[in-house]
Order: structure tokens, then sequence, then C-alpha cells
């Protein structure tokens, strides 16, 4: 992601930011709610498109693919949503099956990589369940199943544990390591979480003001001595608006 | 002091600019779902499922209407006529009525209420979460897969169940007829003949077509385009509704125009 811009009407979101993510780290983005941590990563999907800048996957410049190059890109991204967005209207079962479906997946491979992707996220014996007879930790769980079973190389977390208790966010913070882990995959995730974001980060990136403030480690960020970024990583606002 | 008068004139300008885009985008949007068309491995398997759950779910609203709308026109023809008019004449007025106009006109504001504002909700719905982001993050084209077929069901289904409509309307007329009014079933189906041609049956047919196009494109527009929460969705199906029967009615006065 190279001097990417994005604004809404006069609203400027992201204001020239540069990211990059590594091949097989995890990458946490930090940052206060409506910073604009929803819209980088769609940014990087093209759900959104970019005002200025570029955003490079696997050499490709996002902005310039066309439409089947896109859809083809997308298929090695994996996008988990904040609230999940499963499709209400579809059993579990038919909500993980939708990406490889789209491939022209077998059907009995395709149970089969279903019943691999809800065993892995702990959600077997769910498949006939609707969206709206799950929790909301139920429901992100079934979201990462759908990310992952047309195996991507890359996953997008959006805000993976808000909302949700403590136990749960424990468990969904073990999943997104275990995607790392087992999966190889490589990740970004935005969360406000900072406890979650020292569990699962390999790096963090703190995103105030429409600018990348900080990049480093868990460790690091830790130790910043900018106010802005000890302000947000303490949860000491009166630091923060010391500098402003 | 400018501001008090020019306060109005920039209101106008600025609603000339946003319907001016409105139809931009609307053509854009359209533009996309015709090329969506090509992508017919992903709205072929939703075609079926989508012009079952249009078509029976619409009939009962539908054949409920033209029923009512048959009786009354019978009696209104009897009591516009007596005296002057032979009272079979009554078949013609309820044929030529329901056929040309008020089978397909009705049948259309109806379903642009229940179709169109059901199309709309639900589209809005899937996109204030995210859903249509997911569908796009799972390789699929939301055009193809949620606009395309919908709109052909439209198509395909509206023509369907303006025929339905209409033949419940005449038949409503003629169980009116024969058993309020002094007419036989011979003297009724002499006055549905008498200035019947097959043509109307076409140009009913037609104009239903185009309003099953303008419901279901329009529903889907103002879905697709949906921001914010519950209360954009709110929006979006009462615009849904709205224009989709504004159209309807500039439909029918401009096949009246070009085809009669």
């Amino acid at each position: 992601m190279r001097e990417v811009s994005k604004g809404f009407g006069e609203r400027l979101i992201l204001d020239g930011i540069s990211l990059e993510v590594r091949e097989g780290e995890t990458l946490a983005v930090i940052g206060a709610s409506g910073v604009g941590k929803s819209v980088l990563l769609k940014c990087i999907v093209r759900l959104l498109e970019v005002d200025a800048g570029s955003v490079h996957v696997d050499g490709q410049d996002v902005a310039l693919l066309e439409r089947d190059e896109l859809y083809d890109l997308r298929r090695r991204v994996g996008y988990v949503f904040q609230f999940a967005a499963l499709f209400d209207s579809m059993s579990v079962f038919d909500n993980v099956a939708m990406g490889l479906r789209r491939i022209g997946t077998p059907a009995d491979e395709t149970v089969e990589r279903v019943r691999d992707a809800l065993r892995l996220v702990e959600m077997e014996g769910y498949e006939d369940r609707l969206p709206a007879e799950l929790s909301g930790g139920q429901r992100k769980r079934i979201g990462m199943a759908r990310a992952i079973t047309t195996r991507p190389k890359y996953l997008l977390y959006d805000e993976p544990t808000t909302g949700l208790d403590p136990v749960t966010t424990a468990v969904i913070d073990e999943l997104v390591l275990r995607m790392a882990g087992e999966l190889g995959v490589t990740g970004l995730v935005v969360t406000h979480d900072m406890k979650s974001a020292y569990r699962v980060a390999d790096r963090v990136a703190m995103l105030h003001g429409g600018r990348i403030r900080f990049q480093g480690t868990p460790e690091e960020i830790q130790r910043a001595e900018d106010p802005v970024v000890r302000g947000f990583v303490e949860g000491r606002p009166d630091l923060a608006r010391e500098v402003a | 002091m400018s501001i008090a008068w020019t306060t109005p004139v920039a209101r106008v300008g600025r609603a000339t600019l946003d319907t001016a885009a409105g139809f931009g985008r609307f053509g854009g949007f359209m533009v996309s779902a015709g090329r969506a068309g090509a992508d017919v491995r992903t709205w072929g398997v939703m075609l079926a499922r989508h012009m079952a759950q249009l078509g029976v779910d619409s009939l009962p609203i539908a054949l409920f209407i033209a029923a009512f709308t048959g009786v009354v026109l019978a009696l209104q023809a009897s009591y516009t006529f007596t005296g002057a008019i032979p009272l079979y004449f009554v078949g013609v007025l309820v044929g030529k009525t329901m056929i040309l106009e008020l089978g397909p006109v009705l049948t259309g504001l109806a379903l642009a209420g229940r179709v169109g504002a059901n199309i709309a909700a639900e589209l809005g719905t899937m996109r204030v979460t995210e859903q249509i982001d997911a569908l796009e993050t799972l390789g699929y084209d939301p055009m193809s897969y949620l606009v395309v077929p919908r709109v052909l069901a439209g198509i395909i289904m509206f023509p369907v169940v303006v025929a339905l409509a209409n033949v419940m309307g005449i038949a409503a007329g003629w169980v009116t007829a024969i058993n309020l009014l002094d007419l036989s079933t011979p003297e009724f189906t002499r006055g549905l003949r008498l200035f019947f041609v097959p043509f109307d049956v076409t140009f009913s047919l037609i104009k239903a077509a185009s309003f099953g196009a303008v419901v279901t494109a329009i529903g889907c527009f103002y879905g697709f385009h949906t921001a914010g929460g519950a209360a954009a969705v709110g929006r979006s199906t009462t615009q849904a509704v709205v224009v989709s029967s504004m159209l309807i009615l500039v439909l029918d006065a401009f096949w009246a125009v070009v085809l009669l």
C-alpha cells in the first residue's frame, strides 16, 4: 500500500498511507473507532476505490485489475467481516460452502472441506443452523470458516473480537493464531483491542489522523514514547489530548 | 441579504443536479447489469427460484385486485349504459378495460408495492450488513448473483401474473353480469368478442413485461445503493415503490402512444 488516500465527500479518512504486510506475518492495525481501519481493509480488495496512491497484492496493482482478474485476486484473499456478514437466508453449511461452489468444487469435496473448516473453528454440528440462531462469537467463527474454505493466501480480519466477552475473544485470538500457524496464512488484523493485538500480531501499526502514526513489534509499541500512541495503548485519553 | 432569494433557487439547482446524477447512476447500474448478463453460470441457477418466488407470492394479491376490479367494471358499465347502449356492451367494457389497462396497470402498481419493496428491503439490508461485500470477497459479482436473476424473473413472470389477473377480472365481471345484472352468458361473451383483437393480449403482455423490468430494476437499484442503517433501508424501500409506481404510469402512457 503506497501513499493511499481515501475520502468520503470532503472528509479525508486515509491521508497518504504507506504500509507493507510481509509474507507469513500477522500485522495488527490499531486505532480509535472511525479512524479508517475498515476503509483500509476494503481498499485492499477494492471493495472501495482509493482516491490516490496504489495497493499492490502479489505484485499486482489492484486498481488496474480487470473484472475477472479482480475476482481471481479476491479468491486468494479471505475476508472476515466485523459483524460476520453471514447470508441470513442460508444455513451455516451453505454460507461456508459459497466460496467453494463459486470455484466449481465437486459436491463431495465441498462437504469435506466445509466440515474441515467448521472443525478448525470448533463449530462442527452447526451445519443446519441459520445465522439468526447463533451468538455473536459463533457467527464470527462461521465467518472465519467461510473465509478459509478456499484456502486463501491472505486473511483480512475486520475487528474480529469487537463486542465479544473476554473468553470468546481469547478463543477468536487463538483461531487467528491457528490460521497463521496451521495454514501459513498472512494476516492483517484491524482492531482497537490492544490485548488481542498483542496476542496475535507479529507487528503492530497504529492509524491516527489518516496516517500511520507508529509501526513496530508489540514490545516496541508498549515502550513507545509518543503520547498519542501511549494514550491509546494505555487507554489514557488525557495523553492524546495534551498533544492535540 | 442575497441568501434569502438565492436559497430556493439553490435548492432547485441542487434537486436538478441530484436528479440528473440519479439518472446517471441508474444508467451505469443498468450497463453493469447488462454486462453481468453474460455470467449465465451465476444467475442461471438463481433464476428459477426467483421466478417461483415472484410469481407464486404475487398471485394472491394480483388475483384479489383483478376480481374486485372485474366486479366494479361490470356494475359501473351497466350503470353507465342503462337505456342508451345495449347491455351486452358490458362485456366489451370489462374485456377491453381489463386487458388493455386495468389488468396490467393495477397489477403493476400492486407488485411495485409488494415485489419492488421486497427487493429494495432485502438488498438494502444485505448492503448495510455487508453481505453484498461478502459476496464480492467470495468471488461473486453481485450484479450477476442478485440483480440479473431478479430483473429477468420480473420480465418473465409479470406477464404470467397479469395474464391470470386479466382472466380473473373478466371472469369476475362475467359472474357479476349474470348474477346481478339482467345479462346472460351468451350476451356477455358476445360483448367480450365484439371488438376483441388478439393484439390486445400482446399489448397487455408487453406492458406487463416492461412493468416487471422497471419494478425489479428500480427495487434492485435502490436496495443496492442503500447507505446507513435501518432508516436508510426504509428510505430505499419507500423510494423504490414511489419511483417504480411513477414509471409504471409513464410507461403506460408511452406504450399507448407507441403501440395503439
